[in-house]
């Protein structure tokens, strides 16, 4: 069994999710999800300690021999990557029961659990798979799950916010399967590891550069890279509040775990960085990232759209750190990558918990929550304490490591840009936390703390993004030797 | 004559370019997943024509195994001339295969394409219930 389990990782989740759709009442499919999501935080941190011990897993789907069959190839980037999106999946379950029931209407439960689940396996399958065609049939399987998941918000605008994600969406996946299809034709192989032998022979030829010019857009749109965000802001404000916590957590970090396995593994450094000059396209975009999309955040007068927004310019800080190219700024990527997850899902699910006890998340709503919500309030500051980089939070290792890469290029410049961005984080978090704890409650409105159902996952997330902070040994060493493994190209 | 030869990667070139423009410039909702598919299907074109190898056959192992069969017997029983031609001829077109994988690619994005249109369609049917519009410009004007 535990030979089969990089297989069995992503077929669990897959194979229960049609079980929940089925069994009809939304209780019974919780515990089939639920189950689901344990289970492969399981499988993959027990995948984690078999690679440390033994080195890069192999494994042949159905026996054949890669080049030949589908590979999946899990090393530490891959499963660094899959417990990023398993533990996401196994404290957004919880949480999703409680905020889940009173965000989305009850026939339409086991459905939304069975979305759920799809979601999972597909993110789960992108980041162990060691075929490029199977991550584009991985990457569809999430995308389209997930649009439907944020179709359910309550708000009219969550339909035209997931058509307006379908739309860029498809289009992103039909440009990595362009990409995927012109590397094919020159090749011949759609294993990872044989296209990194073979591609360097034909990088002569005009057809790899335009495969790389497609998948840089495909992927690059697909983790919303500014300018091609504009689905994301939306989504992720009118998509029921636990589907936001658990995307805005996995979905983008997935993708950008894509961007380095294409440009690292697959091209290798030397093609992406010195024939195509990738950095001379993600560096400028992801400045702008940080700046524009922190200053467009300040201005949002509803809380979910103001975090999106930060999303997009925190996805900037990990783009800027693979943009250097170097092992500190890909190590810094990935810490982010970590990171981020937990800080934005706490959050996330902070806000999921003012809206099932207020009902709305405009920041006017929130007047003097601080004393009617005191846990809520102070996961929120928690969370935000990252996102502005305070020393002892995940969000200070982060900056920290991005800030060396920065420094290590001699650019003071793009060190002052990463510090611009922290102190625009700490307008925005000031605005929420302005409101919430210095404005007087409204009296005529009797507003409970939400139910420890709620309050238990969003603090679970919350002490790890403190945990990770003071303790970065564990993440540092893991993304370090990631970084390693990726620039060294494929071992 | 190059030019010509590579007709149907113009194909290719003609319908993504149709399909993208559709999914950009149109505001109609259904007009946009139109485009959309469009797009999609250039897309199955390409990878199909990737597999065409000129004079190939239809990927199918049988007939293959066959003719060498027939020309191995021939061969064998010593028989002379056309006949052994003729078999070995059989045998040396049959193994000139197309790649059959794009084609096999394209059946899984096939699908993809159909869960994606279906998946749009259902949309913009609750949006048509939710504003009573399904034009983007209206969606985008109205009460919020």
């Amino acid at each position: 069994m535990s030979e089969h389990l990089p297989a069995l990782l992503v077929v669990v989740p897959l194979l229960l999710a049609p079980v929940a759709a089925l069994v009809g009442r939304w209780k019974v499919a919780w515990a089939v999800a639920a189950a689901a999501c344990w289970w492969t935080l399981y499988a993959s941190v027990s995948l984690l300690q078999r690679i440390r011990v033994e080195g890069p897993i192999s494994y042949e789907l159905g026996g054949w021999v890669p080049p030949y069959g589908i590979e999946y190839r899990i090393d530490l980037v891959s499963i660094f990557v899959a417990i990023i999106v398993a533990a996401i999946g196994a404290v957004t379950i919880p949480y999703a029961r409680t905020s889940i029931a009173k965000e989305v209407e009850e026939d339409r439960g086991p459905l939304f659990y069975a979305a759920f689940l799809l979601c999972l396996s597909g993110l789960l399958g992108i980041s162990v798979t060691g075929d490029v065609f199977n991550v584009f049939v991985f990457l569809e399987i999430s995308s389209l799950s997930a649009y439907s998941m944020i179709a359910l918000g309550k708000d009219r605008r969550a339909l035209t916010a997931s058509f307006q994600y379908l739309i860029m969406g498809s289009v992103g996946a039909s440009f990595i399967v362009i990409g995927i299809g012109l590397m094919y034709v020159m090749t011949g192989t759609l294993n990872m590891a044989d296209l990194a032998v073979r591609l360097p022979e034909v990088a002569d030829n005009r057809t790899i550069p335009v495969a790389f010019t497609f998948l840089t857009v495909g992927i690059t749109l697909k983790l919303a890279l500014f300018p091609l965000h504009l689905w994301l802001p939306n989504a992720y404000t009118y998509a029921p509040s636990a589907v936001t916590a658990f995307i805005a957590s996995t979905a983008t970090k997935v993708s950008v775990y894509l961007l380095l396995r294409f440009f690292f593994t697959i091209f290798g450094e030397t093609f992406s960085y010195e024939a195509m000059q990738l950095d001379m396209v993600l560096m400028p975009l992801s400045i702008v990232a940080i700046l524009a999309m922190s200053l467009v955040a300040i201005y949002q007068a509803n809380v979910k759209r103001l975090l999106a927004f930060s999303s997009v310019a925190q996805i900037g800080y990990m783009v800027l750190g693979i943009s250097f190219g170097s092992v500190l700024g890909v190590t810094a990527g990935i810490i982010h990558l970590f990171n981020h997850a937990l800080m934005k899902g706490a959050l996330f699910m902070a806000m999921g918990c003012v809206m099932y006890s207020v009902g709305s998340v405009r920041i006017e709503k929130m007047a003097g929550l601080g004393k009617r919500m005191p846990w809520t309030m102070a996961a929120f500051v928690g969370g935000g304490l990252s996102l502005i980089g305070v020393p002892a939070t995940v969000g200070f290792v982060s900056k920290w490591y991005l800030v060396q890469a920065a420094l290590e290029q001699g650019s003071w410049a793009i060190a002052g840009v990463v510090m611009v961005g922290s102190l625009m984080a700490l307008i925005y978090v000031w605005k929420v936390v302005e409101v919430a704890y210095f404005q007087e409650p409204d009296p005529d409105h009797e507003i409970r703390e939400a139910p420890l159902s709620l309050l238990l996952p969003t603090w679970a997330l919350v002490a790890a993004s403190f945990y990770f902070g003071i303790d970065a040994s564990l993440t540092a060493d893991v993304a370090t030797q990631a970084a390693e493994t990726l620039i060294g190209g494929i071992q | 004559m190059t030019a010509l030869g590579l007709f149907n990667y113009w194909a290719v070139i003609v319908l993504m370019m149709v399909g993208f423009y559709t999914l950009i410039a149109r505001s109609n909702l259904v007009k946009k997943l139109i485009g959309l598919n469009i797009f999609q299907t250039s897309v199955i074109l390409m990878y199909v024509s990737f597999g065409k190898v000129t004079g190939g056959t239809a990927p199918i192992l049988v007939e293959a195994a066959h003719a060498e069969e027939v020309g191995e017997t021939a061969e064998a029983v010593g028989g002379v001339g056309a006949e052994v031609v003729e078999a070995v001829e059989v045998a040396g077109e049959a193994i000139l295969y197309s790649n059959p994988l794009p084609h096999v690619l394209m059946l899984t994005a096939i699908v993809v394409g159909v869960a994606t249109l279906a998946l749009g369609l259902s949309l913009v049917v609750r949006i048509k219930e939710a504003y009573g519009t399904i034009e983007e410009h209206e969606l985008l004007d109205g009460p919020s």
